[in-house]
């Protein structure tokens, strides 16, 4: 290590560019803060020796300078910024709407969005922020954050804490602020001081060399929220695994009962009842925007639920329940139990419950029912054999029925919102079936020959609640590492660290002026206090460069 | 008189008096003679400001009251509320740094955004269930302040790039500078045709296939653009001159774009005009006004318009944004258009912070990424809701 000892007796490490002690520029490090040639000396972290400006010869030493690099950094962020702006061209897949003709990325984004979105979709786009790549960008800024900081704080805060009032005359020189007074009366310089400390400057006086300085702990404020950062990206690493975070989704029919999933049968949740409200299309306040959007303007979705817990389940028995909560899950108002939390997420209207049909002779006027059955839409049986001899196969059910491309009989879903049915028919005594197809509106023979008919009389609907399930463990990490970044950034945006140097020279003073931003308040501060004395106001010397 | 029309008037009333105060803002740079007499417009300048200001809150207010929740729920709400954020920050960096030309554009900008609100629904509209929070006006209103804070930082570079690009050549800095006072200008076509077109009542209905179903689409304006696949109903009208391209889907999304286009025409005379009258560069009419502002302290206030607006940016667009999210959706962060483009606002601004750290990146450098910062915040407002739906499609 070549230490390098200035002349005020002060031992600076290896590659130091202004002395921590005296600040007296170290000859033959200039070029390290760009310095050289130029009349202001560049402060920035007080020209300490930063090991990414000092050794560079192993590859340790060529990795810590690239990731210390502020234009690094900035590059990685460019780059994470202009990545996020590509994934909002066309919608993630996860948001591909409901609306759409298929919901199949690999046909979607093609479809809708032509050659744009076939490129989209195979360069992984419709999936980019959780792509390898991406999250390596982001490790790359944590990376960068780590190494940025400790490569700047360790030696500025020694820096700071060893530097000492009585500064070289080249140090004050080559301050954006200085001026220099000829002649300073001893009470000019006291008054000074006094009114440096009511400004709320700690003043130290070395033998008369002065050191007025205010809101150091601002230049912590960086770091402070660096380390937020990395504990939020921390957490974001804990929340990939199923110990943090869990994410359910589950459909609950009114009146059923579920297991919650992702609790390993712990929890049962009921559905006690689906309720949506609209607003009042006549209402005089809202009367007028609800008629702009149609006359159907929700206010309220909610669930009425009841919250079981397993005792001690035995396997293969039916476990015993113990109601933990009854209570409404709303929007914004989601319920709470265990590490659980359960948000109102979705909802389908008006499922059929079950339907209920009778058999009657086909020439029949007045239908009379020779005999009838119900199919529970939510178990359908196979087979129906009836009071009073007729059997009833069903031979396809389509919960939700509709006709696909190529014409044929489909279902859409597996929830029963339009349920169809081909039912075979045997009449008493009959091995041979007769087929008839029966959905809502729909009652086809096919073959014109049936001698019995089917008809629907009657059914009973439901509404279907959908509910999310987390689990997060990983929130209080994410609370602490924000509230670490807003105290930080508050520390380092609103206050800055401001230092006035005052050197003693003949009869009179140097006087210079530093600060890390809001060079306009050190201004001010420098304008307030010298009034009333003869000390010159400081000349700002900065040169904008062209 | 009933709380809404009050309402109503007090924001007609704000709206009048910054468009006085800008013009008092302007008599400072105008007034050549005396000092005393500069000091005097500057400061009328400033208190009508604070007035219009007042009747704005009360114009909050009372809406607040009338329709029972914060009034930042739809477009238009939104921005009037932005605009509002806009003079705030301009009255606290007024008071840090006296400075009164910042009045002369940051009032304009205000004003333009105001107007631009107005054309949208000013009805009362009620709250969708995922709105009813009191995060909605926590969030909603500290995300604004953020963003007008740091549109300050673009005032201030706006004024810092007319004041020091060399007009006496045509360069691309000339033409960025065009580029961003004729943006400004679009803003005045739409106003001028939203108008126009209202005034007169025009209305045309089209009938256009989306998915399965027929949708009706009400345009406001003669459809040069009309929706993809879709067929004029109304009679007299006049016929689509072509079709939006099938690419662009949303709600309404031919309406929209045809909107867009009259903007662009009406923008474009608009300024062609202007450049007609004043014979040069827009830019190079107003640099001369501002031969006695210090470009040392236009770079100072753009910076620390900066620093003082990322921090509350952060917390209202992230921070509090995460928090609803969590409450609301039982994920904190789901990449949703608006989401990903706060995300990119603060990575932009986290590297303006950085880069401000670097030699040679004050001054202009510094100016243009203001600018840039700008134009993604009116992205975010303008352009996510208009053209990339997502959850914060209201309105």
């Amino acid at each position: 290590m070549n230490k390098i000892k200035c002349e005020c007796g002060h031992v600076n490490p290896e590659g130091t560019v202004l002395c921590e002690a005296c600040g007296k520029p170290i000859e033959g490090n200039q070029h390290i803060d760009g310095n050289d040639g130029k009349k202001l000396l560049n402060m920035r972290y007080d020209g300490t020796a930063r090991r990414s400006q000092t050794y560079n010869k192993s590859i340790i030493d060529k990795t810590w300078s690239f990731f210390s690099s502020v234009k690094v950094g900035v590059w990685l962020i460019v780059l994470a910024l202009i990545a996020s702006a590509v994934g909002s061209i066309f919608p993630q897949e996860m948001y591909i709407p409901a609306d759409a003709v298929s919901r199949d990325p690999e046909i979607f984004y093609e479809e809708r969005y032509g050659i744009f979105g076939l490129i989209f979709y195979q360069l992984g786009f419709h999936n980019l922020y959780s792509s390898w790549w991406y999250m390596i960008l982001i490790a790359l800024i944590g990376v960068s954050l780590v190494i940025c900081s400790l490569d700047r704080f360790v030696p500025l805060y020694k820096a700071l804490r060893k530097q000492k009032a009585k500064r070289h005359d080249t140090f004050l020189s080559r301050q954006r602020l200085f001026s220099e007074t000829e002649v300073v009366s001893d009470e000019e310089i006291q008054k000074l001081e006094k009114k440096l400390k009511k400004r709320g400057y700690k003043v130290r006086n070395e033998e008369g060399h002065i050191l007025a300085e205010k809101g150091r702990f601002s230049r912590w404020g960086p770091y402070v929220n660096h380390i937020g950062l990395i504990i939020i990206l921390l957490a974001a690493l804990l929340r990939s695994t199923p110990f943090f975070y869990t994410s359910e989704y589950v459909w609950i029919r009114e009146g059923a009962q579920e297991v919650v999933p992702g609790t390993k049968g712990e929890y049962y949740i009921e559905n006690k009842d689906f309720i949506i409200e609209n607003y009042d299309e006549n209402d005089e306040r809202f009367g007028e925007a609800i008629k702009q959007e149609g006359g159907m303007v929700p206010n309220n979705y909610q669930t009425n639920v009841a919250v079981y817990q397993a005792k001690e389940a035995v396997p293969g028995a039916e476990p015993e329940l113990e109601k933990i909560v009854e209570d409404n899950i709303q929007m914004n108002q989601p319920i709470e139990f265990g590490s659980y939390t359960v948000y109102q997420s979705g909802y389908q209207l008006n499922e059929f419950t079950n339907m209920t049909f009778k058999i009657h002779e086909t020439d029949d006027q007045n239908e009379e029912a020779l005999d009838s059955f119900t199919i529970d839409l939510t178990s359908p049986e196979s087979e129906y054999n009836l009071d009073n001899g007729f059997r009833v196969e069903v031979g396809q059910y389509y919960p939700d029925y509709y006709l696909d491309d190529n014409g044929e009989p489909a279902s859409e879903t597996n929830f029963p919102r339009n349920p169809a049915f081909v039912l075979l028919v045997y009449p008493p005594d009959s091995e041979k079936p007769e087929i008839s197809f029966l959905g809502i509106g729909k009652n086809i023979d096919a073959t014109g020959e049936n001698q019995y008919k089917v008809g629907i009389t009657d059914f009973e609907m439901h509404d279907v609640s959908g509910l999310s399930v987390r689990k997060d463990y990983s929130l209080p990490f994410f609370v602490v590492g924000a509230a670490i970044f807003m105290i930080g950034v508050i520390q380092g945006m609103y206050w800055q660290h401001r230092r006035i140097w005052i050197r003693p020279k003949k009869e009179g003073i140097m006087l210079a002026a530093h600060t890390n931003k809001n060079w306009f308040g050190v201004k001010k501060d420098i304008e307030n206090t010298i009034s009333g004395t003869n000390i010159k106001m400081v000349d700002d010397q900065q040169e904008l460069e062209e | 008189m009933d709380l809404f029309s009050f309402s109503s008037t007090m924001l007609y009333t704000a709206f009048v008096v910054y468009l006085i105060a800008t013009i008092f803002f302007g008599a400072t740079i105008r007034d050549k003679r005396g000092k005393a007499k500069k000091g005097t417009a500057g400061k009328i300048g400033i208190t009508l400001t604070i007035i219009g200001f007042l009747a704005q809150i009360a114009y909050f207010i009372t809406r607040w009251m009338a329709s029972g929740h914060a009034p930042v729920s739809n477009l238009f709400e939104f921005m009037t509320f932005f605009g509002m954020t806009i003079v705030f920050a301009f009255i606290i960096i007024y008071f840090i740094y006296k400075l009164s030309v910042l009045g002369l554009f940051a009032l304009p900008v205000a004003l333009l955004i105001i107007a631009y609100a107005s054309m949208f629904p000013t009805d009362i509209a009620p709250l969708i269930p995922s709105l009813q929070s009191h995060w909605l006006y926590i969030h909603v209103t500290t995300v604004s302040l953020g963003q007008g804070i740091l549109s300050i930082s673009f005032v201030a570079g706006l004024i810092y790039l007319i004041r020091q690009i060399d007009q006496s050549v045509k360069s691309k800095r000339t033409t960025w500078l065009e580029v961003i006072l004729y943006s400004l200008i679009l803003f005045v076509g739409f106003i001028i045709t939203t108008t126009v077109f209202n005034m007169m009542n025009y209305s045309a209905s089209f009938e256009y296939p989306s998915g399965n179903n027929v949708l009706t689409s009400e345009y406001t304006m003669p459809a040069i653009a009309g929706p993809t696949d879709g067929t004029l109903i109304t009679e007299d009208a006049m016929q689509p001159w072509f079709e939006t391209p099938g690419w662009m889907h949303g709600v309404d999304a031919g309406k929209k774009f045809n909107t867009l286009i009259w903007s662009f025409i009406t923008g474009s005379i608009l300024y062609v005009l202007l450049r007609l009258i004043l014979r040069k560069r827009i830019g190079a009419a107003i640099q001369p006004l501002l031969k006695s502002t210090k470009p040392d302290l236009l770079d100072e206030i753009a910076y620390r318009a900066v620093a003082i607006g990322f921090p509350v940016f952060t917390l209202g667009g992230l921070i509090f944004a995460a928090i609803w999210a969590e409450e609301a959706w039982g994920r904190f962060w789901g990449w949703d258009p608006k989401e990903v483009w706060a995300l990119i606002t603060w990575f932009f601004y986290a590297a303006f912070l950085h880069l401000r750290l670097s030699r040679g990146w004050h001054g202009e450098k510094s100016a243009w990424l203001a600018a840039g910062g700008f134009a993604i915040i009116m992205f975010n407002l303008i352009a996510v809701n208009l053209i990339l739906a997502g959850l914060h499609s209201y309105a």
